[in-house]
């Protein structure tokens, strides 16, 4: 039986791993397959018993019936057709001022989202907005009980034990910058996260930034949660000034370029684009981000052109391949294995042309070759393909050359369903021979074996082989006409 | 499967209790709200929540109907009323700026609504639900999100569950009498456990835990990165297990749906192939088809009493091992298929070789390769990663160029993902002068180990200058590559990655259990950063109780994730020395799912 790579197989000899291949072809891989029928061949042996079977109800389906996830699935689908009516009988929190906004799927007030028509519910939501009651969670009572031993002087370290069990706490009375500044150092000192950022919480509303930013300069953890709190709750701008005046000028510019992100139009987004290029990245960042900005003005235009021209029908190309999805905000790469696809052969000037975006992006031979062959191969272009490698010396001889190895050229080539007679011609230009012949028998390149098999004098080989094709065919002939060549001088 | 199996391993502990407890707290937290009530679940909960309760005992105790809580409007099948309890994660805590308790997993907020009289009335309360068993000897704290939350924003948040996690541990199945841990986030959640242990009050019981290890989990990146090769590993990698329970696509059962299946000890065809290599579970597979068929097969010659009895006797568990075999063989094939796809071979190759620092350019090459085919964007940067962590950060002119080659294939909004990555030290650039800095301390410490041999060892590694190649010769990560290694009979832990590589995170384990201590592993701990502690619990010497059953029973615990695979390291560490672990982690995780938190291209 042969086995894959030979490159592969010196590598598991020479070392400790047991040799242990996916390939098809490999021994365990058949076995699985024979246990496979065998378990199925019982199948039907114990099917034509199954009439009644509770295991399947207990440890099997899908989802059990009775399990939570299977009644919530059945809740959802009873009320789908009458929900839309229903939502305008349930009335809307608004959502409070000192309630952050968030992109995140929790928020209490979009459990309630409905169109409230009673204005009753005023008054509830401006209570959210009044300070003095909030730190005690009107909104969100706790069992009456646990007032009871409320008093009002705790110390940092008491308030910060009764934030952690969860007892009712008050921060109000920190209000000298010393002691804010003792609480939030008690805090870190506990090491919950949820303490620390509670605390900023109330300090970010009673202090004014420049102080807070100040004092978080020195106290590291408490600046992280910060930064995290800001971040979830989207307060860009915020975040902004902090990295500012800390001097953290590339988490800046990275920030502010993550917003892009959230703009779904083409057009502005590259205009969003545009403007982060004066943002102070990184010198390496900064050409990405021009690149960024540059690409997709490029498939603005190309967009806007082959959307075109497709529907009016003037290209066979994209009668032939529709276009499945737009090559908006597509990886540059995509980009140009679209271009090799649909733009092959255009002359560099053009926007859209492979040779264009490669010098645009800088990309590299191998890179560009890859995406190339992919494109055109996939096409059944085999002269593009061809052509590729095709290189003239000065006296006008032609030679086939790639700055990958020819294995892997065949490899995507067979991924792409090239015919024989296209893969042999790659099959042989593989240099190292044990190789050749691997892909050769992988691929069933007959040629290339019998003639390798010749070229080495190898003639056990080649009986070997004849073995293995099928007799009377061309092949075999072949074979038969090589061995009985008496002017071949076999070495074995 | 032939294992040596020591005969006195310990029995584990009863964790079904665990659950217990969280659902006897939620019932009495649902009755807080009497009458007639609706439950809206938040949809992260729900798996959890099937594995603790049912729907017949929610109905049992008044709920109505049960809701996935989604971002949009809430309907109650009353017009005028909405009586109802609302489960809900604290994980975006500051919606409820003022019920601040990392403690208390989830919350419950009863909601009374009454639109005619516009009554509004809202009461939260916590439901310490942090617990889950996914199996006899692993609990999960279901939290995936504490990896990035903690390792790259610094996020604290987690570090009291964490405490309380142990806290409730010891309290039902403690008191424990020795704990060790390395990483700084161990060091605070064993902070916060012994603070609310010296809070509550104690109770002198029988221990059924003896000894805990608490590990962060980025003292070990490489582990979690590389190729799950362990059945149960690589079924989590392809097929993503979820909260024990896996969904197999029609590929795999051979019909036209799939099926979700339990995946746990209690099958029996899978509890014995879980912690095999891959490469040997088609050969237990195919004797166990055989020998379902020779079973089936003895019916033949049966007579009418015979046949009674084997009907009543021996076929439903036939059928169960055949419906579970069955399954298993269509995974592993469906898995082969896949693997052979996309070249596996060659992957692992080039994974083997940087865990062994060996062909570092030819893998370099595979890396960028990977890359320029725009083969799977979380693969190549797990390679990429792999690569910065065993070499300790690649080459400024490397680093460039595969950055520059990733975003041009996987799109440039990813530069936001490099960016968490350097933050997190998964993939770095070499800092210029470290080379020096390395080279000084090494020089400097070996001025007084006097061996020639053990100098130039340390010289010729300066080339390499990475604390992984360090560590991995320190504590013989990375065995000899001139042995073969018999995978049928594993001789150490290293059978999990095809005898390539023993896992640091469970080398340290052993390590530190087999010296009862951090002695003797000083240069180990100053590679990783240190913040390794080792305790005795006070009042509880434990000299009295060495002999105990309870004292080879360790429970470790992973803050940040681990892997099936680390699992089934340390079972086999366990078969060997006697011991049985317990694992306890945030969550299970694997190098997708690791990676996947590290994403930042989406708004």
């Amino acid at each position: 039986m042969m086995r894959g790579k030979p490159d592969e197989d010196d590598y598991w000899n020479s070392s400790k791993f047991k040799a242990f291949t996916f390939d098809d072809e490999d021994d365990d891989f058949t076995r699985l397959k024979e246990s496979k029928r065998a378990v199925n061949s019982i199948r039907s042996l114990v099917e034509e018993e199954d009439e009644e079977d509770d295991v399947e109800k207990v440890s099997w389906s899908g989802e059990p019936v009775g399990s939570i996830s299977w009644s919530v699935k059945e809740t959802e689908s009873s009320i789908r057709s009458t929900g839309e009516v229903r939502d305008q009988s349930f009335p809307k929190i608004h959502t409070a001022p000192s309630l952050p906004k968030n992109s995140s799927g929790y928020s209490l007030s979009s459990l309630f989202k409905g169109k409230a028509k009673t204005g009753s519910f005023q008054s509830f939501s401006e209570s959210f907005g009044d300070p003095s009651i909030r730190n005690y969670a009107p909104e969100l009572r706790k069992p009456k009980s646990e007032y009871k031993d409320y008093v009002s002087d705790w110390t940092p370290e008491e308030t910060v034990k009764r934030m952690q069990q969860g007892k009712v706490y008050s921060l109000e009375k920190f209000r000298s910058l010393q002691d804010k500044l003792l609480l939030l150092d008690e805090a870190v000192n506990a090491h919950d996260g949820n303490v620390i950022t509670a605390v900023l919480i109330y300090l970010k509303k009673s202090l004014s930034k420049e102080i807070l930013f100040r004092e978080l300069i020195t106290r590291e953890i408490a600046l992280r949660h910060y930064i995290h709190y800001l971040k979830e709750i989207g307060e860009q701008k915020l975040l902004v000034e902090l990295f500012k005046s800390m001097d953290r000028t590339e988490d800046m510019a990275l920030m502010q370029y993550r917003d892009h992100l959230n703009v779904r139009d083409e057009n502005k987004r590259r205009d969003f684009l545009k403007n982060c290029l004066s943002f102070p990245f990184s010198p390496d960042d900064a050409t990405h981000v021009q690149d960024h900005y540059t690409l997709l003005e490029r498939q603005i235009i190309i967009e806007a052109n082959d959307k075109q021209v497709e529907s009016s029908g003037q290209a066979d190309i994209f009668k032939k391949y529709p276009r499945k999805a737009s090559i908006l905000n597509m990886p540059i790469i995509t980009t140009l294995y679209y271009s090799c696809f649909y733009h092959y052969g255009e002359s560099d000037g053009t926007f859209s042309s492979p040779a264009n975006i490669r010098k645009t992006f800088r990309i590299s031979d191998k890179q560009f070759l890859l995406t190339c062959l992919g494109a055109r191969a996939k096409l059944k272009a085999w002269f593009d393909v061809d052509a590729l490698f095709t290189t003239k010396n000065w006296l006008g001889y032609t030679k086939k050359r790639s700055p990958i190895g020819f294995h892997r050229i065949v490899d995507i080539l067979q991924k792409n369903n090239a015919p024989v007679q296209v893969l042999q011609d790659y099959v042989n230009l593989v240099e190292d021979v044990e190789q050749k012949i691997s892909l050769a028998q992988k691929y069933k390149c007959h040629d290339v074996i019998i003639n390798t098999y010749r070229d080495l004098k190898d003639r056990q080989q080649l009986i070997v082989y004849r073995g293995k094709v099928e007799k009377g065919s061309s092949e075999y002939r072949k074979i038969e006409e090589i061995l009985s060549n008496s002017q071949l001088r076999w070495k074995n | 499967m032939a294992h040596s199996v020591r005969r006195d391993a310990p029995e584990l502990p009863d964790f079904s209790l665990l659950k217990r407890l969280a659902r006897d707290q939620l019932i009495y937290l649902l009755e807080q709200l009497p009458g007639r009530k609706d439950l809206f679940i938040e949809a992260d909960l729900m798996s959890p929540l099937d594995r603790i309760a049912n729907v017949t005992t929610l109905k049992q105790h008044d709920v109505d109907k049960l809701y996935k809580v989604e971002h949009k409007p809430i309907v109650s099948t009353s017009d005028q009323m909405v009586r109802g309890c609302f489960l809900y994660p604290l994980t975006n805590w500051f919606l409820f700026p003022d019920v601040v308790n990392a403690d208390k997993y989830y919350v419950i907020l009863s909601v009374y609504f009454d639109i005619s009289y516009s009554y509004f009335d809202v009461t939260t309360d916590e439901w310490s639900f942090y617990l889950l068993p996914l199996d006899d000897d692993i609990i999960s704290l279901e939290l995936p999100e504490f990896f990035r939350d903690y390792f790259l924003e610094g996020d604290q948040r987690w570090v009291r569950t964490a405490g309380s996690a142990l806290h409730l541990l010891h309290s039902v199945y403690g008191p424990f009498s020795k704990v060790y841990g390395i990483g700084r986030c161990s060091k605070m959640a064993y902070e916060s456990w012994r603070e609310q242990v010296e809070e509550g009050e104690q109770r002198a019981r029988q221990a059924e835990i003896g000894n805990v290890f608490l590990i962060d989990r980025d003292v070990d990146l490489v582990t979690p990165l590389c190729s799950q090769v362990v059945y149960e590993g690589l079924v989590d990698d392809i097929f993503r297990i979820k909260c024990g329970c896996v969904e197999f696509c029609p590929d795999v059962t051979s019909s036209d749906k799939s099926i979700k299946v339990m995946l746990n000890s209690q099958d029996k065809v899978f509890n014995e192939i879980r912690n095999e290599h891959f490469s040997q579970v088609f050969g237990f597979l195919s004797q166990k088809a055989r020998n379902l068929q020779t079973a089936y097969d003895k019916r033949s010659g049966m007579n009418i009493k015979q046949m009674k009895t084997f009907v009543s006797e021996e076929l439903k568990g036939l059928k169960q091992e055949h419906r579970l075999l069955s399954l298993h063989i269509g995974a592993s094939e469906s898995m082969m298929k896949k693997k052979t796809k996309q070249d596996f071979q060659e992957l692992l190759k080039t994974e083997h070789s940087l865990l062994e620092g060996f062909e570092i350019r030819e893998c370099i090459s595979y890396i960028e390769e990977h890359i320029n085919r725009q083969v799977s964007m979380v693969e190549s940067m797990r390679l990429l990663c792999l690569l910065s962590l065993t070499e300790n950060g690649l080459l400024p002119k490397d680093y460039r160029s595969l950055k520059a080659q990733f975003l041009q294939s996987y799109g440039i909004e990813h530069l936001l993902t490099f960016s968490n990555l350097k933050q997190l030290g998964l993939l770095v650039e070499q800092q210029p002068g470290e080379t020096l800095t390395v080279m000084e301390s090494r020089v400097g410490k070996l001025v007084n180990d006097k061996t020639a041999g053990k100098l130039t060892d340390a010289f010729s590694s300066l080339a390499k200058k990475s604390n992984f190649r360090a560590l991995g010769r320190r504590l013989n990560l990375v065995p000899k590559s001139d042995e073969e290694y018999d995978l049928r009979v594993p001789r150490d832990m290293a059978y999990i990655f095809s005898g390539a590589y023993i896992p640091l995170s469970c080398k340290l384990i052993e390590q530190v259990l087999e010296r009862d201590g951090w002695t003797g592993l000083e240069e180990v701990t100053r590679m990783l950063n240190g913040h390794e502690f080792a305790v005795t619990a006070g009042s509880n010497g434990s000299d009295a109780r060495v002999k105990t059953d309870s004292q080879r029973i360790i429970l470790v615990m992973f803050l940040g994730g681990c892997t099936f695979s680390e699992i089934s390291a340390l079972r086999f560490l366990g078969r060997e020395k006697g011991i049985k672990f317990i694992v306890v982690t945030t969550a299970i995780t694997n190098s997708a799912r690791l990676l996947e938190s590290m994403l930042d291209n989406h708004a």
